[in-house]
């Protein structure tokens, strides 16, 4: 496990964000903040607006009142600030939304043409493909369309564009998702790694626990349109809340805790 | 803001050198030419004062220090970039992937020529087989009508048939105006501008009517069926509808087949009446040909046949659409390209049959002196 600077500047910060649809009020003054080089674990029930909220950072979206800073820097509204996430924020999207009409290799590089048109293709290759290789794919992948590979791969396909810009932020939304437990773990640890290789700030959201004992630095719970409580796991584990406790003391954490117990601390290792 | 990048040799000594500055993505032009002026070598290369590195930066940052032949243990970093560039350069130490070798060009054409007359003949088998198999379940459905479908069928009836009618009516109007022109403009140096009405509903009665509402809706049902059956395909609705004892013939193709051969019938009679219409408005007001001696000639001059031979061949054509629509839709491989292209496949293949199939009528009416 890899303990972020407790006190180091947040990377990103949220100050009194409210979003809505229509009527649908999805947050209400919500705070946040996400410290460098941490993997904060964003978890929340259904329709708490987990993914709404990666999207407002992202600027997909625009909340009605607020502010939203990256490292430092308003991203709300102007083209710049959404350029500017584009250039430092990598993101994988739940099924990697690959574009299904070119390779893996292509898919890479599609950040890369548009930011670097001047690059030489041979650099742009070679650079794609470190990339796919970074995200524990063969080599052999570069050249297959999305439509050819198994779930898991499309996702570290989907990783491997997500860094090609080599990005300081990296935002992963439910990335176990539809993978094996074996997958799962292969793809927690290759997070873990990734993030501890590159130096990465990880907002991550996910419904799977045993993502959250085995590699978050910090656990956010969103609930009431609000962040209810932020901080490691073990302490968040005991808010008092009743959703909290369903969430983390039903049969299913109890088997991740154990696992967690039986081998500890190896992730990463 | 950002630090340039530099390699430079060390004062002290000229066999250690060190770089500095940000070696990243955003400077990777810089590093480049730097790169490509490096000459020399070197015992070790200090990489300690580069402040900002991600992986770019560290492949370029050994591909440096392979050109100035310094080994890996004589590579200085800062602690917490040392990480990263043994990641990097674990995965350039694994074996560079095999390049396959570029075919000539002449093979891949022959290889492309081939593959796609196989697609043709392919494409007939299966158009066959799927005949068949829609031809027994429209012989299940004739035994017992129990088993139709009633509120699909009428649903396509609706989309397929009558939302087509304006499209149909006004386009027919249209070539039927621009054929009375064009057998205007010819036949009046003979003094025959009369035979503008045979021109007109010979030609539509036996030939356009039918031949453009066919083609009309192969491109506006055939794709719409295909773009239906193929996203529900990629959305396992098929698997499900399979799974619960369902037929998916029945279910899907048969409305379809049905409603099409109701409606394109009809909608190829009104076709053939606006095209008609279309003749006729030109006749009156371009050649002096008023509307009651125009149907006074048609009723003289053209008989029941050509009327019937046109209507032969609508119900055929409402076949060939329903069938090669529902057909690719089935061939949807799961992916939004694939939609696409069978798609694009579907409304190729019947428009295609539809020409070839009027063509080889035309032959087959006129031998038989209909």
């Amino acid at each position: 496990m890899n303990a972020g600077p407790v006190n180091a500047e947040p990377v990103i910060r949220i100050r009194g964000v409210r979003t809505q649809f229509g009527p649908v009020v999805v947050h209400e003054n919500l705070d946040l903040d996400v410290r460098r080089g941490e993997i904060l674990g964003v978890i929340g029930g259904s329709g708490t607006g987990k993914s709404v909220l990666m999207r407002a950072i992202l600027g997909l979206i625009r909340p009605r009142a607020g502010a939203i800073e990256v490292f430092g820097r308003n991203v709300l509204g102007d083209e710049e600030g959404s350029d500017y996430m584009a250039r430092r924020a990598g993101v994988l999207f739940q099924d990697g939304a690959l574009f299904s009409s070119l390779t893996v290799r292509e898919n890479v590089e599609v950040p890369l043409k548009s930011y670097f048109p001047d690059m030489s293709r041979a650099r742009r290759e070679r650079l794609a493909l470190l990339k796919i290789r970074l995200a524990g794919l063969p080599a052999s992948a570069a050249e297959k369309l999305p439509a050819e590979l198994s779930g898991g791969m499309r996702k570290r396909s989907g990783l491997a564009r997500a860094l090609a810009l080599s990005p300081e932020l990296l935002f992963l939304d439910e990335p176990t998702a539809g993978l094996d437990p074996i997958g799962a773990a292969a793809f927690d640890e290759l997070i873990s790694t990734l993030q501890q290789a590159l130096g990465l700030t990880v907002f991550l959201i996910t419904h799977d626990l045993d993502t959250l004992y085995a590699i978050c630095d910090r656990v956010a719970v969103l609930s009431q349109k609000k962040v209810l409580t932020i901080g490691p796991i073990g302490e968040v584990e005991r808010t008092d809340d009743p959703w909290i406790q369903e969430y983390f003391h039903g049969p299913r954490a109890r088997a991740a805790k154990a696992a967690m117990a039986a081998g500890s601390g190896t992730l990463g290792n | 803001m950002a630090a340039v990048p530099a390699i430079n040799i060390e004062k002290s000594d000229p066999e250690s050198w060190s770089a500095s500055g940000d070696w990243t993505l955003a400077q990777s032009q810089t590093i480049e030419d730097l790169l490509a002026s490096l000459r020399g070598a070197a015992r070790s290369l200090d990489a300690s004062a580069i402040e900002r590195l991600d992986t770019d930066g560290a492949l370029m940052l050994l591909e440096a220090a392979r050109r100035l032949g310094v080994g890996g243990q004589d590579l200085r970093l800062r602690q917490d970039h040392a990480r990263l560039v043994d990641a990097v350069r674990r995965i350039e130490a694994e074996e560079a992937p095999e390049v396959p070798a570029r075919e000539p060009g002449w093979r891949v054409v022959l290889a492309h020529i081939g593959r796609a007359v196989e697609t043709i003949f392919a494409q007939l088998r299966d158009l066959v087989a799927f005949f068949g198999l829609v031809l027994m379940a429209l012989l299940r459905t004739l035994l017992n009508p129990g088993r139709l479908r009633l509120t699909a069928t009428v649903h396509h009836m609706e989309q397929s048939g009558i939302d087509a009618v304006p499209l149909v009516v006004v386009l027919s109007f249209l070539v039927g105006a621009v054929i009375a022109f064009l057998g205007a403009t010819v036949m009046r140096d003979f003094g025959a501008e009369l035979f503008v009405v045979e021109l007109v509903s010979f030609a539509f009665l036996r030939e356009f009517g039918t031949l453009l509402t066919a083609i009309l809706l192969a491109g506006r049902t055939a794709s719409a069926f295909t773009a239906q059956i193929g996203t529900m395909k990629g959305r396992e609705e098929i698997d499900a509808i399979r799974t619960m004892g369902l037929d998916v013939i029945d279910l899907l193709v048969v409305p379809r087949v049905i409603a099409l051969l109701v409606m394109l019938p009809i909608l190829a009679f009104l076709a053939m009446l606006a095209g008609i219409a279309g003749g006729m408005l030109v006749a009156s007001v371009n050649l002096d040909i008023p509307v009651d001696l125009f149907i006074t000639r048609l009723q003289e001059t053209i008989q029941l046949r050509h009327f019937l031979v046109g209507m032969s061949k609508a119900p055929v054509f409402a076949l060939v659409i329903a069938l090669v629509g529902c057909l690719e839709g089935f061939k949807v491989a799961g992916t939004a390209q694939s939609v696409g292209e069978r798609t694009t496949s579907s409304v190729v293949q019947c428009i295609s049959l539809v020409i070839v199939i009027n063509a080889i009528a035309a032959v087959f009416f006129l031998e038989v002196g209909l």
